[in-house]
């Protein structure tokens, strides 16, 4: 556990100090900022005509969802390549650390990270809160952020377990950013196409085990599942990638 | 300490070390000469639980390197040949990070100690990409004893290192030696021959030969040879020489010296000393010529070439 900690702390400071980590940030939040502000003037414009519908942070954590496909990749893509390229990793081998606190460590570094712009996100829920009477519905919003956090962890974790196989990071965004595009766009497709097992592709869709349930205040136990499976999954992609390489 | 028999360890269809097998006591300082490409690198890597061995057993400090690989590693100091740093760290902080993973006590303590070691107070704060080759090396090494480690793997340790450097390291294995087990590569013959109390030839990933520098020097040329100098013409000494007991191969080189050898052990020279001076002439010079570790390390390996 404390060598976890111990590799998560570096990893985590190791991001104020890219540039590639404020980029990510600045521009989440840049895209974030003008669908917050878009959202509420077109409330105050249909405000009159009373839909019965309040605004609630559905927008924002569904952006912010969007911007971590683009963004993630490029914030675990060095992750653990970086460690081969440097010929760190002969020293991370070698140190009195287990493969997988060796992974999870690197996985809690960037998940503490995209934890912190969550964190900061927080400023538009207040906002809105102070800006609708009677407030927004607490409910969605905790269920919402909790199936954002959720989904940077699964994200976070596929970007650390294909950063550990590869010792290149542009094929490690590339192939990243293509695991991310088919979970969360392609795989859904085929669900209404074929005339069995559509079930199977609609399961495997990431979005709607958020789109259609957590962000608008449904928790499901199948879909924190899903979201646990898919980080455990890419966790231990990871480590078994690391293993294989002492053995070659 | 350290207890290899039948490492074999093979890199796809290539192999890089065929059962190699040997020990290393605690107090000992043993050195692996080889070529570039013999194995060493390889070897020293399965030791520090860098890679699990094709076949074979390695037990280090009494773990097994497989089996028990978090114990190893726990107990050695390891420099890898191209000495892995984080470029982007100080010197003070990354020695930091790793007592952090070594779970040490006193850490900000025991990371003072290690840069004092090697000589680096005046650069501990400075960012570990900024240092030349010889600091980094110097970086290296107090990761690798940070914690005081039983056994010490060095991969070359004092490549790079500019002449007064080199001596430094040099002192500063040869005081860990004297209670811990220090295994270190190196093909700077004049380096085993300096620091090691045993020295381990490996070519082609097999050991050739394995002794003391001086008995490898003694075993190899079978008897001793001592060149001797003397004012003047030597021609006829040539043959009083040859009449000293126990006097084998004299012979007058072109550049006036005589040449001769005599059994190991029995050192021969005062007779020889007392001849020249008797029959008359200036004695100037009288050294032996011990063959360097240089020559022994060709005639092994270069025999070992001629087998194949």
């Amino acid at each position: 556990m404390r060598n976890i900690w111990t590799i998560a702390k570096r990893e985590y400071d190791h991001y104020f100090a890219s540039p590639i980590a404020y980029a990510v940030a600045f521009t989440i939040f840049l895209v974030l900022g003008i669908i917050f502000a878009l959202n509420i003037f077109y409330y105050i414009q249909n405000s009159f005509q009373s839909f019965g519908s309040a605004p609630d942070v559905g927008p924002i954590t569904g952006a912010f969802t969007f911007m971590l496909v683009l963004s993630v990749p490029a914030l675990t893509m060095r992750l653990v390549s970086d460690e081969h390229r440097m010929g760190t990793m002969e020293l991370m081998l070698t140190a009195p650390v287990r493969d997988s606190e060796f992974i999870i460590g690197k996985w809690l570094g960037g998940f503490l990270f995209i934890l912190t712009l969550i964190v900061v996100s927080l400023v538009y829920p207040i906002i809105l809160n102070n800006l609708v009477t009677p407030g927004i519905d607490q409910r969605v919003m905790l269920s919402a952020y909790l199936g954002l956090i959720l989904i940077s962890a699964s994200f976070l974790s596929i970007g650390v377990g294909v950063s550990a196989v590869f010792s290149n990071q542009i094929a490690s965004f590339f192939v990243t950013m293509i695991i991310f595009v088919f979970l969360w766009w392609l795989v859904g497709f085929p669900a209404g196409m074929v005339p069995v097992g559509g079930n199977v592709f609609s399961y495997l869709d990431m979005k709607t085990h958020f789109y259609d349930s957590l962000n608008i205040g449904v928790i499901n136990l199948g879909d924190l599942v899903y979201y646990i499976s898919l980080t455990a999954l890419g966790l231990f992609t990871g480590t078994t990638a690391v293993e294989m390489r002492r053995w070659r | 300490m350290i207890k290899v028999t039948g490492l074999t360890k093979d890199y796809g269809a290539r192999r890089a070390i065929s059962n190699v097998s040997f020990d290393a006591e605690q107090g000992e300082i043993v050195g692996f000469l080889g070529p570039n490409g013999a194995g060493k690198t390889t070897t020293m890597r399965i030791l520090a639980g860098y890679m699990p061995p094709t076949d074979g057993e390695a037990l280090v400090a009494g773990y097994d390197v497989v089996s028990e690989s978090l114990e190893v590693r726990k107990r050695v100091g390891y420099l890898p040949e191209t000495v892995p740093l984080y470029t982007d760290m100080t010197v003070f902080d990354y020695l930091k990070f790793m007592a952090e993973l070594r779970h040490l006590p006193n850490m900000e303590d025991r990371v003072d100690e290690a840069i004092e070691m090697v000589g680096l107070e005046d650069r501990a704060m400075g960012f570990i990409g900024n240092l030349s080759k010889g600091m980094r090396q110097r970086v290296g090494l107090a990761q690798a004893l940070l914690h005081r480690p039983e056994v010490l793997i060095l991969d070359e340790p004092t490549i790079g290192l500019d002449p007064s450097q080199v001596v430094d390291v040099r002192n500063l294995i040869r005081n860990i030696g004297k209670e811990r087990t220090v295994l270190l590569s190196t093909h700077i013959l004049s380096e085993a021959q300096n620091i090691c109390d045993r020295v381990l030839i490996i070519n082609k990933g097999r050991i050739v030969t394995e002794d003391t520098p001086e008995n490898l020097q003694a075993r190899l040329v079978g008897s001793e040879r001592v060149i001797l100098r003397v004012r003047g013409e030597a021609d006829e000494l040539t043959t009083l020489v040859g009449k000293v007991k126990g006097v084998e191969n004299v012979e007058l080189k072109p550049d006036g010296t005589i040449e001769f050898d005599f059994a190991p052990g029995k050192d021969l020279r005062p007779e020889v000393a007392r001849t020249v001076i008797k029959e008359g002439y200036d004695l100037l010079e009288l050294r032996p010529v011990g063959m360097s570790l240089e020559e022994i390390f060709l005639e092994l390996t270069g025999a070992d070439a001629k087998n194949k």
